[in-house]
């Protein structure tokens, strides 16, 4: 007979066979066994975060930035809930984690025993699967399972749940079966003939515009290489959703910048204007697609995606190609070349004209702002941040609000997996502990989060866990003393009526930094901006830069709700400009 | 138009609802009815019927009928949403006015009554295949098999004549002919 081992062995020989390097967790009573055998595997290093919240969002950046699933280690009850909005937020934006929990002993379960909760039940629409592992034989395989679920196809969380009698029980020990590639739920059924329908599609273009999105970064590196020979094969302009950032070289001409709410001038009205419409790995969502009923109304469009799910789900389009975005850009790329005297040169021609119009809109500059020299704009801060870090291979996280949206716009991503953002969601408190698992996975590069101050606050208690294992992370603070993106929709939409958006009270991030053992610096003035942000950048060691700005700004340009993506709200540049007020704000 | 308020677009407008019938093939495992019907809630889906049994022992198959309602584009998203759950290992969808299609629903009646009352139910269920389970000098439990509409119209019609209590349950479905759905 075979040697047997407890669960506790077998979770962990399950985590080498996945080759796991670090699990981020949190002990309690209901996984003390899996805890106990942490000492016997020295290639798995635990991260002890100080919230389960944390854990969770450690892990998310862990995975993003390094495209291998992040681990999560929890107990039952308490441990379980408070994972439950990392586990949402990466189900949302299609980030692979396992999480595993323990639950009270099986013969409690149901008896509302000490810290027992329906884990299983309550993270079953969060999760892409979850299993509760009630006989010790069915352990390894389930835990094989959840790698697999996690990371194929579209990816996303699991979490396995094991009762503490099954971490003591034996069994014996299987392997994870060697799968053969793309089985399953991983699809990638798209025919030569789908592929030359898209091909005439963008041979016949006059307007086209394509628009991509996190499935290109979810699709590993090889995708972005390949988009880039796509795009600049075909000489389309190019636009990317909020997860897509980093896919197409943000300083490229091709690449106009973001789209969506708070997307650029020229990238929405690309998007309306246009006949030729190509998704390739987005959603089509709300934050996007603005009012239904009059998105990109002349378009035919195509839609590239891994998850059947996803096509018609809110847009219907007229060509859908379900598989890996890698996969089918590379076959396209290989029949376009294949078919002589193809489109290289007569397809740019054909759309000179739509490069000029968009080169009318990029001219009005919607991301630009009336700086000042005497209160530092949020949106410089994030300029001078990104020039004084561009010559570095820079990670950037953030947390939610208006601050993320000006990192996106200001800060110019070159390559996939640097951006690491909660879109879904949208739960402040993310950037903070992803930045920890950023750093965990690159040690040696620049991590930043660009934080607000109320975020941050959510998750502050993170900053413990960099220090105990000398992350240096950068907690870029944006301090406006509101919750901004709260108080600029209470501007603009309820009479600046700013109910409770005001941070009363605020501690003095200096000594919080301090307090933490770490390194607090703060700054009020334009002028002494550069040189601080340098001293953040060469301190080897955690910071919290409270950057102290201008509380009154607004984030632009905005697409209003209900409204389509040509009527935009554009900054106060325009306004003085056009003496727009009021009503006549949107522009038609 | 209304100014919203919101940092959210306004519904568009809904196109036609159509009922179908879904058929969904699962690992009988514990959870598994769970999943299907907390992804309906979830996503504001329509259950009108389920009827669930295990109809393979030995594969652990579960066959799960359900009666919903909706737009021909929730419709497809229920199809792909069912899917993408691990333990579903296929989904059939049949439009109620298929002629392809067998749909029946049982149902037990139980009227109390004098004779006359009892006869006349008896009479009133002739075309739906009835059975008597229990007699007794006042009452009496009848099964009937018949599609969905035929025992919602049964149950009005019988409400004066003495039905006290009616259980269903749920339609369930095959198709005519040699062929099976793969």
């Amino acid at each position: 007979m075979s040697k047997l081992f407890t669960g506790a062995e077998i979770v962990f020989k399950c985590l080498e066979d996945q080759s796991v390097e670090f699990i981020f967790g949190y002990p309690g009573g209901a996984v003390l066994p899996i805890y106990d055998e942490l000492k016997n595997h020295s290639s798995i290093k635990h991260i002890l975060v100080r919230h389960e919240q944390g854990a969770g969002h450690a892990a998310e950046g862990y995975a993003r930035s390094s495209g291998k699933p992040g681990v999560v280690l929890v107990t039952s009850g308490p441990g379980a809930t408070n994972v439950v909005t990392a586990l949402t937020d990466a189900y949302m934006d299609s980030v692979p984690l396992v999480c595993i929990s323990g639950q009270v002993p099986t013969h409690l379960i149901g008896t509302d025993a000490f810290q027992e909760c329906d884990t299983t039940g309550i993270t079953r629409p969060c999760t892409k699967h979850n299993w509760l592992v009630k006989d010790i034989k069915d352990l390894s395989k389930v835990m094989h399972e959840a790698f697999r679920v996690a990371t194929t196809g579209r990816p996303g969380p699991v979490l396995v749940d094991i009762p503490k009698d099954i971490q003591f029980a034996k069994s014996n020990y299987s392997k994870p079966k060697i799968e053969k590639k793309l089985n399953g739920k991983a699809m990638n059924k798209f025919s030569h003939n789908e592929i030359d329908q898209l091909i005439e599609l963008i041979s016949k273009a006059k307007k086209p515009v394509v628009y991509t999105g996190g499935g290109v970064i979810n699709s590993g590196p090889k995708a972005s290489d390949t988009l880039k020979e796509f795009v600049r094969l075909i000489g389309f302009p190019i636009t990317s959703t909020l997860q897509g950032l980093g896919a197409f070289p943000g300083d490229d001409n091709q690449f106009i910048g973001m789209l969506g709410m708070h997307g650029t001038y020229e990238a929405n009205n690309a998007m309306h204007d246009c006949d030729l419409l190509i998704n390739v790995g987005a959603r089509f969502d709300d934050r996007i697609t603005g009012k239904i009923d009059e998105f990109s109304p002349k378009s035919k469009k195509v839609h590239i995606d891994i998850d059947p799910s996803s096509i018609n789900k809110i847009i219907k389009v007229d060509l859908a190609i379900v598989g890996d975005v890698n996969e089918v850009l590379k076959s396209v790329i290989k029949r376009i070349n294949k078919r002589k005297n193809g489109l290289k040169t007569s397809n740019k021609q054909n759309i000179s004209k739509w490069w000029e119009q968009i080169e009318k809109w990029r001219s009005k500059n919607s991301l630009g702002f009336i700086n000042s020299e005497e209160t530092i704009k949020p949106q410089h801060a994030v300029q001078r941040l990104y020039e004084l870090t561009k010559n570095q291979d820079t990670y950037i996280t953030t947390e939610v609000g208006q601050h993320q949206m000006w990192a996106a716009q200001h800060y110019k991503f070159n390559k996939p997996n640097r951006w690491m953002t909660s879109g879904g969601l949208g739960t402040m408190g993310y950037g903070l502990p992803a930045a920890v698992g950023v750093q965990i996975a690159h040690p040696d590069k620049l991590v930043i989060d660009i934080a607000g101050e109320a975020s941050v606050l959510m998750t502050m208690q993170e900053m413990s866990t960099a220090v105990q294992y000398n992350l240096p992370i950068k907690i870029f603070v944006l301090n406006n003393q509101y919750m901004g993106m709260v108080r600029q929709w209470q501007e603009l939409l309820h009479e600046k009526n700013y109910s409770e958006s005001y941070s009363e009270a605020l501690p003095d991030f200096v000594k919080l930094a301090e307090a933490y053992g770490c390194k607090g610096i703060k700054v009020n003035k334009p002028d002494e901006l550069d040189s601080k942000i340098k001293e953040m950048i060469d301190y080897n060691g955690p910071v919290i830069f409270d950057c102290q700005v201008d509380p009154n700004e607004n984030c632009f340009p905005m697409i209003p709700s209900g409204k389509p993506h040509n009527q935009m709200i554009l900054g106060p540049n325009d306004e003085k400009d056009n003496k727009i007020t009021g009503k006549g704000k949107t522009l038609v | 138009m209304p100014n919203p308020k919101s940092a959210y677009s306004i519904p568009t407008k809904a196109g036609k609802s159509d009922t179908h019938i879904i058929v969904v093939w699962v690992d009988n495992e514990a959870g598994v009815l769970a999943r299907v019907v907390g992804l309906f809630s979830g996503r504001g889906y329509n259950i009108e019927s389920l009827a669930v049994a295990e109809i393979d022992a030995i594969k652990n198959i579960s066959r799960i009928t359900i009666v919903t309602t909706g737009t021909p584009q929730v419709i497809d998203q229920i199809k792909l949403q069912l899917k993408k759950l691990v333990p579903v290992h296929k989904v059939a969808d049949f439009k109620r006015e298929d002629k392809k299609v067998i749909f029946k629903e049982m149902a037990l009646l139980k009227i109390v009554g004098n004779k006359k009352k009892i006869n006349y139910c008896l009479k009133s269920c002739k075309l739906f295949n009835p059975v008597i389970l229990d007699k007794s000098n006042k009452s009496v439990v009848i099964q009937i098999t018949a599609l969905r509409r035929e025992i919602d119209k049964m149950s009005k019609k019988l409400k004066s004549q003495g039905l006290v209590s009616t259980s269903r349950t749920g339609a369930i479905a095959m198709t005519r002919g040699s062929e099976i759905f793969k």
